[in-house]
């Protein structure tokens, strides 16, 4: 780790101006940015906490019946919280890592990572959230552009996340063995106009929707609408723990298995 | 009925108190007045000439204190291999130098090239990034087979990768080739055992003083043995007297082999502060302790197993390639072949075993004992190849075990591979095994994991390995350049209570606790007044340290001499309290009592009159009572057993799920049941990691690419099942005085093969052409096997 000077501000406002200044890097739960830092691959002059913005926290229903959720809210607030409303994303949140990292990392911190195995992109993606910035409202199907690249630009600050609330759905993830992200995950989410599927951890371009697989089960919300489907597996990810194939592979098994689990 | 004190009790470890409560004191916890901090510069290639080293921007920084590179110790000796092996054509192996820091060439990632002491960590590391080398990257040498044919090499002064080409035993080669080639049958097997780090949650760290008003040196260090490490010190690497250095282990977090070796960080933190004259602290971070670490296993293997159509064995025959890495690594050439081509009879009367192993520098990581070393690739071998036997021939696994075991009328019984096992009763181990394995049930349970659409599998294995290493003849015929003793010192205390200094070190196995009920039990007093000194060569007796499973078999051997020496002594001063002849005076349970009298004395009193000396027959007995003993076995010890596991196969995704696992084992008398059972649990956690989930992986340039807990997979709690661990019927050894055999390793050993058996049967299973998967068996691999089926 290299010295850097540390800000914690109490407000959206104080945040969006300690960003202003040279060098400066926002830090949400740091379960990503921490180790990088110690590994010294950043090295940022002024670190500005997020997680005394007492504005960007908690879980709460809109007038309109969106889930919304403050985006310094760590991800056990959000298993505890959700878990009531929208039990599909209360599971997601539940199975992030491990007790500490759930009890530190946050929503917003995820999202702008953007990790291509984190598993908020796919309940993002698959729900049709909207992210909201201290500037500006983005749909999810504008915010992730590939892996670690998002819509976000220089100092814009992630406030909150607003999820329509699905009938139906569930996240499934086939963690890598070592690290325990996604290595593949699928969000499947069924709404009154059609079903919604996105998948983490398996696509060298970040998150996707799998638009085969959302229009079969938009006319059968069961396993056996996948039979005939099949993912290609050019442009998946292959590494140690998982060739293109296998991925492929497993992007239609968990897709079948979140269809069965949905509640 | 286990007992509640003494031999054979559970006693709780009662260095856990200070462990679980954050008491214990680890190296990296030690605080020096002046302390300052060693970083390292690390190669980021694999293979590379060292053009130029430039510190001078270095050497200006902000607190830097000094910096060494390789040219400081071009002149000082190298890290010695502790074992010299002779080739099949009587030359000995190729001992390329291993230097303190790279000099001229660095070999793989990680290799040190220089350091940097300074006044605080950061600012060590400042200077350590301002140091620039210019180091012309070579083509990394990464594959063995690929080093063995290529004309570049790790060690350009050798001109060879082939450190050596043993073959064991090579009176037998050629029986062994005409006994395969008559053979009925013959199944051959190419495997794999995966390469490992060995991942001690505390990681390296060593500090160095010198004292300059009498030219001495204390080196406080993560060391397994801290009497080798100053021998290799000492002796072979940088010539201080041992008179004038000490060295102390203090609490170690775990070893598992990795800290039995003298690492070049230990030498450079030792010069530095003799240079600067203060303290030189270094720890590793968990990189370094990856790229480090001296990783365990990694053979590459093709084993025959002949035999008649009964299933009777007639030959093994092993061609191995092991991999040493880039320098010899202090038992590195021990580990391939005596701890493993000794073994590779197994617990068959097999009359025919060859074993050929070529051992082959590459540009990773030294490669060392870890945990089991050379036992379980030897145990992997054998047990696989008799599964895929079995299967070929239509016989059941059990059985044809059972078929080749050596009976226990055969004891002592010379193995084909040239070991003499002294005991052991591997049906007994089998019949306990099938107690607990409900067998008969298994159909039901294939059927109901089968209605969930999972695949189940039985895999059995019957292991036997050698340890309580070694006796100093044997190994010194065999090449080894150090004894395998080990020491033990009672000193009685004035007032009645005891310490107990000894070679052996404890890092995680619980001398502190079982020792003391050893000695408790002979001498009739209770445990908790005795305690144990351990990892502190000026308190300590020569001992050789901790390794091998040999604590209890060897050094514990040296504690039961020292204090059988004791009694004596203490019996001839209680005669004299007693106006007896010593003859005449009997000692149990704490007192000495005189045949046909109701006269006695207790332990304490003759204690007290030991060190209080007055009314004493000075001439006849010295003062004081303390004893020292040095033990050397006679042979190694031979824990065996039997193991059986089940998994689930998830066939849509290939995650092996280990629902229930039995090992039944041998381990002789046993001091303390809990902490055998510990033993054993960790082994198997350590063994199943393997199995399923643990490998280091180098890509072809050399890099890590499971250098971190991102990519490297630890065994988890949630990875493994509740274990039945049985170990009630030992065979006592018959060559200690306790009759004990040694628990460290065993399920380490006896586990992998249990594993890849079961696996392979739940493929079978479902119409799968699936003969073998090489470790770990991570779902990929599975899946891939299936796919290819």
């Amino acid at each position: 780790m290299y010295a850097f000077e540390i800000e914690r501000p109490g407000t959206i406002a104080d945040a969006v101006k300690a960003l202003q200044s040279d060098g400066a890097q926002a830090l949400g739960g740091g379960q990503t940015l921490i180790p990088t830092l110690k590994a010294r691959l950043a090295a940022p002059d002024v670190l500005v906490s997020l997680s005394a913005i007492g504005e960007m926290q908690g879980v709460c229903l809109s007038d309109d019946g969106a889930l919304c959720i403050g985006a310094a809210t760590t991800h056990a607030t959000v298993a505890r919280d959700a878990a009531a409303h929208f039990a599909g994303l209360a599971h997601l949140a539940s199975h992030i890592g491990d007790p500490a990292v759930r009890n530190r990392g946050t929503i917003g911190g995820s999202l702008a990572n953007n990790d291509p195995a984190a598993c908020y992109p796919a309940a993002v993606l698959g729900t049709g959230a909207v992210i909201i910035t201290n500037t500006r409202q983005i749909a999810a199907d504008d915010y992730f552009q590939g892996m670690f690249t998002t819509a976000l630009d220089e100092g814009e600050v992630i406030t909150e996340v607003r999820f329509p609330i699905p009938q139906k759905s569930h996240y499934m993830k086939f963690v890598q063995p070592a690290s325990r992200f996604a290595l593949v995950g699928v969000f499947v989410a069924k709404y009154a106009d059609g079903v919604r599927v996105a998948v983490t951890g398996a696509s060298e371009e970040g998150v996707f929707r799998w638009h085969e697989a959302e229009a079969a089960l938009s006319a059968d919300f069961s396993p056996k609408a996948l039979d005939a489907l099949s993912v290609d597996a050019d442009g998946m990810i292959g590494d140690l723990h998982g060739t293109p194939a296998y991925r492929a592979h497993l992007v239609k098994v968990m897709t079948g298995r979140a269809v069965t689990a949905a509640t | 009925m286990p007992k509640d004190t003494g031999i054979g009790a559970s006693d709780k470890r009662r260095e856990d108190i200070r462990f679980l409560t954050g008491a214990g004191h680890y190296t990296d916890d030690i605080k020096h007045y002046g302390a300052t901090t060693a970083i390292f510069c690390r190669s980021t290639v694999a293979n590379g000439i060292i053009k130029s080293i430039d510190t001078s921007a270095a050497e200006a920084m902000p607190g830097v204190l000094a910096i060494f590179t390789g040219a400081d110790f071009a002149d000082v000796g190298g890290n010695p291999a502790g074992w010299l092996i002779n080739s099949r054509d009587g030359t000995p192996m190729k001992e390329p130098k291993r230097p303190v820091l790279a000099h001229g060439k660095v070999r793989h990632v990680g290799d040190a090239y220089a350091a940097v002491i300074a006044e605080t960590e950061l600012q060590a590391r400042n200077a350590a990034e301002a140091i620039v080398a210019e180091i012309e990257e070579l083509p990394a040498i990464v594959d063995m087979a690929a080093a063995l044919a290529g004309d570049a090499f790790v060690h350009d002064e050798i001109g060879t990768n082939q450190c050596f080409d043993w073959g064991w035993i090579e009176d037998n080669r050629a029986a062994t080739d005409a006994a395969i080639k008559a053979a009925p049958h013959v199944t051959t097997l190419e495997l794999v055992n995966n390469r490992l780090v060995p991942n001690a949650m505390e990681p390296r760290c060593s500090i160095g003083s010198y004292d300059a008003g009498n030219d001495s040196y204390i080196l406080q260090t993560t060391s397994q043995n801290p009497h080798l490490t100053r021998l290799l010190i000492s002796a072979f690497v940088m010539g201080i007297p041992e008179n004038k250095l000490t060295v102390i282990a203090p609490d170690v977090g775990g070893g598992f082999g990795s800290k039995i070796y003298h690492y070049g960080e230990e030498a450079l933190v030792l010069a530095a502060a003799r240079k600067i004259g203060r303290p030189v602290k270094w720890t590793a971070d968990r990189t370094e302790a990856f790229l480090t670490d001296a990783h365990g296993r990694d053979h590459v293997t093709k084993i025959e197993l002949a035999c008649e159509k009964d299933g009777t064995f007639i030959a093994f025959r092993t061609e191995t390639m092991a991999n040493v890495g880039a320098y010899l690594s202090n038992f590195s050439t021990a580990t391939p072949t005596f701890l493993h081509g000794t073994l590779m009879a197994g617990n068959y009367t097999v009359p025919n075993v060859y074993v050929n192993v070529k051992a082959v520098f590459t540009n990773t990581a030294p490669v060392d004992a870890y945990r089991g070393a050379g036992r379980p690739e030897a145990t992997y071998s054998i047990e696989r190849v008799i599964d895929k036997a079995a299967r070929e021939l239509g016989i059941d696994p059990i059985a044809i075990r059972r078929k080749n075991f050596v009976k226990p009328d055969q004891y002592p019984f010379t193995s084909a591979a040239g070991l003499e096992y002294d005991s052991g009763n591997y049906d007994a181990l089998m019949d306990t095994l099938e107690k607990h394995i409900d067998r008969d049930g298994f159909a039901v349970r294939r059927k109901a994991s089968e209605a969930r659409g999972m695949l189940r599998g039985l895999g059995l294995n019957a292991y036997i390995e050698a340890c309580g290493i070694a006796p100093s003849n044997l190994v010194g015929v065999l090449g080894s350049r150090v004894g395998l003793y080990d020491a033990a010192t009672v000193r009685v205390n004035a007032t009645g209570n005891l310490s107990v200094m000894v070679g052996a070190h404890s890092h995680g196995q619980g001398h502190e606790t079982v020792f003391p009920q050893i000695v408790g039990e002979m001498l009739g007093i209770d445990p908790a007044s005795i305690d144990i000194v351990h990892g502190d060569t000026s308190k300590i007796p020569f001992g050789m340290g901790t390794y091998g499973s040999r604590s209890l078999a060897v050094c514990g051997s040296a504690m039961v001499r020292a204090t059988e020496k004791i009694i004596a002594k203490a019996k001839k001063i209680a005669a004299h309290m007693l106006e007896a002849s010593a003859d005449d005076v009997d000692f149990k349970d704490g007192q000495f009592t005189v045949k046909g009298t109701d006269k006695s004395v207790s332990f304490g009193e003759v204690a007290l009159k030991a060190y209080i000396p007055h009314n004493f027959p000075i001439e006849d007995i010295e003062p004081g009572l303390e004893e020292t003993a040095f033990y050397d076995p006679a042979n190694f010890t031979y824990p065996s057993g039997a193991y059986a596991c089940e998994v689930e196969v998830d066939p849509d995704t290939g995650k092996v799920r280990v629902d229930r696992f039995v090992a039944v084992d041998d381990f002789g008398n046993i001091m303390n049941p809990m902490i055998v059972t510990g033993q054993v649990h960790g082994g198997l956690g350590q063994g199943i990691g393997q199995a399923l989930l643990e490998g280091a992986r180098y890509d072809d340039d050399g890099q890590l690419l499971s250098a971190s807990y991102m990519d490297y997979t630890m065994p988890r709690a949630d990875d493994l099942p509740f274990y039945t661990v049985d170990h009630a019927n030992g065979t006592p050894c018959t060559h200690n005085p306790l009759g004990v055999k040694g628990c460290g390793e065993a399920g380490a050993i006896g586990s992998p093969p249990t594993i890849v058996n079961a696996v392979v049967d739940a493929l079978q299973s479902a119409g799968k052409n699936v003969t073998h998967i090489d470790m770990p068996l991570t779902p990929l691999r599975v899946w891939d096997a299936m796919q290819n089926a």
